[in-house]
């Protein structure tokens, strides 16, 4: 056991320890406001947590990726069933009550089925992904792993969990350029998304079909991909007016918010606000540590789980949001090179798929503290307060862990170093 | 696959690497901006974060009666309070105001630990303040740091004790009830219904709460209003429409016997709507408006006839007689019985069964009776030989489906159950198996024993009797929603209805509740007395009219009313003046009856050896049976032992 110990990946191991701990004291700095509330004392509920995943690292670590790999069409299902599930009977908790994300038994939450379904889509993309003999090519090879993502995305979009569903977009991307799709057509795929941002601006919108146009000319897929293309970036434009229209109020106004925060300073943009007057205030290196006004005084929304790292910006500053920040690059990187050193396909896909789950949210957390990005409310890894992510983060870890292990146990490490 | 050649991954990698690190530097940038070159700027806003939210109370909805007259509206009123800041501000502020909006020194140290617990929102000093302290008040505005009047919506319900226990008040949100769902989103401190209709529907009522900015002085003296864009309106409670008839609630109330206790239910028995429901004594509900004096308090608290008690979904009485036409029904629904039916044994003023004798009411006995006269006369003897024809399990099977265990599901809070055995193991729990006889069924069919009933229990049978025998769920504004509820019904055909309440018509024609008898109007119905082991019997009735196609079922209990027939004129007046008969001949209307109080209650085991020991032979009875003294009132809130002071 202890010589496995010792043929662990240290920089993962370390990298995910530092976080870990860095986390938790924000955590606890995050409870410590002028008038206590439940947050003060959750940082000890996040130790079992943590003590949790650890647990789970471990038993990850001990499963092969074979096995993994056998058992992933049945995780992808119950988190399926999960999420069907969370639908009729699921409650809404904290800042989002009126959605439905949480599976709770007579009042007991016992998490949200959406976090499980992020692993799932990866393990299945990594499973399908792996399976092929060539990249995929054609739109027609990107539709079923389309799907894989599809389903939850769309369950997920149902409750609703705008957030989370851009995540499970964001995975399935990065997984298809993983598994060696061509970037040109990755970009048609998501061309009728832009196509759908862009209707907002007419003028815009036009630019937009008219490169797209020329691509298709200058790149020449098969006609009827073209034709399907330029259909569904039409369509985007047509039905970008009913598609914000059937957004809930709430989203709208984080979007417009996002785009200009005076727009509605007292109350879809006060968080935005709120949270860079403390990352603002916080300056070079910080007011120092559990002393941050705008946390202490409440005006920091939600600051042990969104916005936990405006806690961090506003008491420890520039440094700290540095190191934070590199301690997290590390952990990218290092994944990356985990990935890039599998010794399968499928072991490599996973890998890169949870570097890519912690980038999405590393991204959309960090950055909308500082108005980056618009306001979605999903966890920061390792630092925002919240069991079910916590654990499949730990899951994601053990699972670098065994495929850094394996790959090093057959000596394919060493051909990349 | 080809795909994972290494060659082909290292240049993915270089990609994916790339991509990290231009993103990650586009962050480390943007929170350089923010916060080295911005930190000037943001630092300043961080100090002078100093705008406070004031909350804005939404109106709550009125309540309307049937037709449109108003129930609880809402007028102008006063709050004063105080911005938050360092708690010695707000106490040298509360001592410079107390003398100005008399203030005790319980009062302040109340202000303080609502300070305390809310630390960012205003802490309220007067809910509900006169003017004369409001404006002076404002004259010294500028020496009073943070003081804050505002125009605040005020309950009022114009009828008060006529409809309190059916509209109910409001009251501060307790912690206990923040903590649930219902309430989570209330703001500490805010209204919320707490009885009645005002907690029933006030998810509806309460609307929801706007909030307007001020910005305050570092010595939290307030500067300006923050721009007008950044307030949000409060969104006004919706308005709810009652089936309540005003004009009838105020006519039970006004005909109520003076200073005696007991509830009127009256309902249309085709719909299930409530017409009217009073329960003496009352209270004022306009006194819980801007928190409830404490005097107040303890005299509703304290008063022995428990007026926040209400007494027609709230208290248990034994049915007494009125429970035979639920027998009767039984008999006809299983074919035991016609309506011409007669018993064996003739009434000869009681009834030998074991050993024992089993009396009724009238000594003189009633004769040879058919169903249709036993219920007129009431006669005791006829339906204890219908109980024993019946038999317990039967009598207990159809109580049970028929509901007389449970609660009818008004739309109103704090209904308490019926209660009635679940079925002959109750019998073997209370006395052991064997230890009982069939002689409990003389006892159930005319209403004693383990039988327990609510008003609007009781009403509700009359009600499908007067019907065609489906329950229908009595409702003040809504029916509830429950399942099965359309297929339950009394399973008699209509010529089995019609046979009741022919005998019902009788009642009032010719038996005991002849004197009810007005004019050209028939009304069905039946007296009860019910036993009561704590003082004088309490009398029921209940009756609908026209009794050929009923339009109301009116029911009443009046405590300590001896007999049913003393309830019997208000209930025929009431229905006399929904239906629009003169007022007159109404009011004058004179009762003589004959009584029909419940014969002795007779012990359960009737047969027990004479060498058990004592403690054997009388097992300690559950609370449940016999006459169950009204229930103590339900606390209003059991979080809150003392009231709220102003």
């Amino acid at each position: 056991m202890l010589s496995r110990v010792r043929q662990l990946d240290k920089a993962l191991v370390v990298s995910v320890a530092a976080l870990a701990l860095y986390g938790l004291a924000a955590l606890y700095s995050a409870g410590q406001t002028d008038v206590p509330t439940f947050v003060t004392t959750i940082w000890q509920r996040q130790l079992v947590w943590l003590g949790l995943g650890l647990i789970l690292v471990g038993v990850t670590f001990r499963t092969s990726p074979r096995m993994l790999e056998w058992a992933t069409p049945f995780v992808y299902a119950i988190a399926l069933l999960l999420l069907v599930l969370t639908l009729l009977i699921g409650t809404g908790a904290g800042t989002a009550a009126g959605s439905k994300s949480w599976l709770a038994i007579a009042g007991r939450r016992f998490g949200q089925p959406a976090e499980l379904a992020k692993l799932a889509v990866i393990l299945m993309l990594a499973r399908w992904l792996a399976a092929l003999r060539e990249p995929p090519a054609t739109l027609r090879d990107l539709f079923l792993p389309g799907v894989i993502a599809g389903l939850p995305c769309f369950l997920v979009l149902k409750q609703p969990d705008l957030g989370s569903a851009i995540v499970f977009v964001a995975i399935l991307f990065f997984m298809l350029f993983w598994a060696g799709t061509k970037p040109s057509l990755l970009l048609l795929a998501a061309s009728p998304v832009i196509g759908l941002v862009l209707a907002f601006s007419t003028v815009a919108w036009g630019v937009w079909i008219a490169v797209l146009a020329a691509l298709l000319l200058w790149w020449r897929p098969y006609l009827w991909e073209g034709v399907a293309i330029m259909g569904l970036n039409v369509l985007g434009g047509v039905l970008a007016l009913p598609f914000w229209n059937r957004l809930a109020p709430y989203q709208q106004n984080r979007l417009l918010a996002f785009l200009n925060p005076d727009v509605d300073p007292r109350a879809a943009g006060w968080h935005v606000i709120q949270s860079k007057v403390a990352v603002g205030s916080g300056g070079l290196l910080g007011k120092g540590f559990t002393e941050g006004t705008q946390k202490r005084l409440a005006f920091l929304p939600a600051q042990h789980t969104d916005f936990i790292f405006s806690v961090v910006g506003e008491e420890l500053g520039f440094v700290g949001v540095l190191v934070a920040l590199s301690l997290f690059a590390w952990l990218l990187f290092r994944l990356l090179g985990v990935a890039r050193k599998a010794s399968d396909p499928f072991s490599s896909l996973c890998v890169f798929g949870i570097a890519g789950l912690f980038f999405t949210h590393i991204v959309e957390n960090v950055g909308m503290t500082i108005n980056l990005m618009p306001i979605t409310g999903i966890p920061l890894p390792f630092f925002s307060y919240g069991g079910s992510f916590l654990l499949v983060c730990s899951i994601g870890v053990g699972i670098a862990l065994r495929v850094a292990w394996e790959s090093r146990q057959s000596g394919y490490a060493e051909l990349g170093q | 696959m080809s795909g994972f050649h290494p060659h082909l991954l290292d240049r993915r990698l270089g990609v994916a690497r790339t991509g990290v690190w231009i993103v990650l530097g586009i962050m480390v940038l943007s929170f350089f901006r923010t916060q080295i070159l911005g930190h000037g700027k943001y630092q300043l806003q961080s100090e002078t974060n100093r705008l406070r939210p004031i909350p804005l109370p939404a109106p709550r909805g009125v309540i309307y009666d049937r037709n449109g007259h108003v129930m609880a509206d809402n007028v102008p009123g006063y709050t004063v309070s105080l911005l938050p800041g360092p708690e010695a501000n707000l106490r040298s502020t509360l001592a410079r105001i107390a003398s100005i909006a008399n203030l005790d020194s319980a009062e302040i140290a109340h202000v303080l630990q609502r300070a305390r617990k809310a630390p960012y929102q205003p802490a309220l000093v007067l809910a509900d303040a006169p003017f004369k302290v409001v404006s002076a008040l404002e004259e010294r505005r500028v020496a009073i740091p943070g003081l804050l009047i505002q125009a605040e919506p005020k309950r009022r319900y114009p009828d008060t004790a006529v409809v309190a226990h059916l509209v109910g008040y409001v009251g501060e949100v307790t912690e206990a009830e923040r903590a649930t769902k219902r309430f989570a989103l209330v703001r500490l401190g805010g209204l919320v219904g707490k009885d009645g209709l005002e907690r029933e529907y006030d998810d509806t009522l309460r609307g929801s709460e706007g909030v307007r900015f001020v910005e305050v002085s570092a010595r939290g003296q307030m500067v300006r209003e923050a721009e007008a864009a950044a307030n949000l309106a409060p969104v006004p409670g919706i308005d709810l429409h009652t089936t309540i008839d005003l004009d009838l609630q105020r006519y039970i109330s006004k005909n109520f016997p003076a200073g005696q206790r007991g509830a009127v239910l009256a309902m249309n028995p085709n719909t299930g709507e409530v017409l009217a429901l009073y329960s003496a004594p009352g209270f004022d509900p306009n006194a819980f408006v801007g928190g409830i004096s404490p005097e107040y308090w303890r005299s509703l608290n304290e008063s022995p006839a428990h007026p926040l008690l209400d007494r027609a979904i709230q208290a248990r009485y034994p049915p007494g007689s009125a429970w035979k036409l639920a027998v009767a029904a039984m008999a006809l629904k299983r074919g035991i019985v016609g309506p011409r039916s007669h018993m064996p044994i003739p009434c000869r003023g009681g009834l030998q069964y074991g050993n024992r004798y089993f009396r009724c009411w009238d000594p003189r006995g009633h004769g040879d009776l058919t169903l249709t006269e036993a219920i007129a006369q009431s006669c005791d003897v006829y339906f204890y030989q219908l109980g024993i024809k019946l038999g317990v399990t039967s009598l207990l099977e159809d109580a049970n489906d028929w509901g007389f265990r449970g609660r009818t599901g008004i739309d109103l809070p704090g209904e308490i159950p019926s209660e009635f055995p679940t079925g002959p193991e109750y019998y073997d729990h209370m006395y052991g198996p064997g230890r009982w006889t069939s002689a409990v069924a003389l006892n159930l069919a005319i209403g004693q024993g383990e039988n327990a009933q609510t008003l609007a229990q009781m009403v509700r049978l009359y009600e499908q009797l007067a019907s065609d025998g489906r329950v229908r769920t009595p409702f003040v504004v809504r029916r509830a929603v429950s399942s099965g509820e359309a297929s339950a019904s009394l399973d008699l055909s209509a010529d089995q209805l019609a046979t009741l309440r022919r005998a019902m018509i009788a009642v009032v024609e010719q038996g005991t509740a002849r004197g009810s008898r007005i004019a050209n109007l028939t009304i069905a119905g039946k007296t009860a007395t019910a036993q009561n082991p704590h003082g004088p019997d309490h009398g029921w009735f209940i009756g609908f009219a026209p009794a050929d196609k009923p339009e109301i079922v009116v029911g009443a209990i009046i405590e300590f009313a001896r007999h049913g027939t003393a309830v019997a004129p208000l209930v025929s007046r009431t229905i006399a003046h929904y239906l629009g008969i003169d007022e007159q001949r109404a009011a004058t209307m004179r009762v003589t009856v004959p009584n029909d109080s419940a014969p002795e209650p007779f012990q359960i085991p009737v047969v027990v050896p004479d060498t058990l020991p004592l403690q054997l032979r009388l097992p300690p009875m559950r609370p449940l049976p016999l006459p169950a003294p009204p229930p103590p009132p339900k606390p209003i809130d059991s979080a809150v032992t003392r009231p709220p002071t102003r």
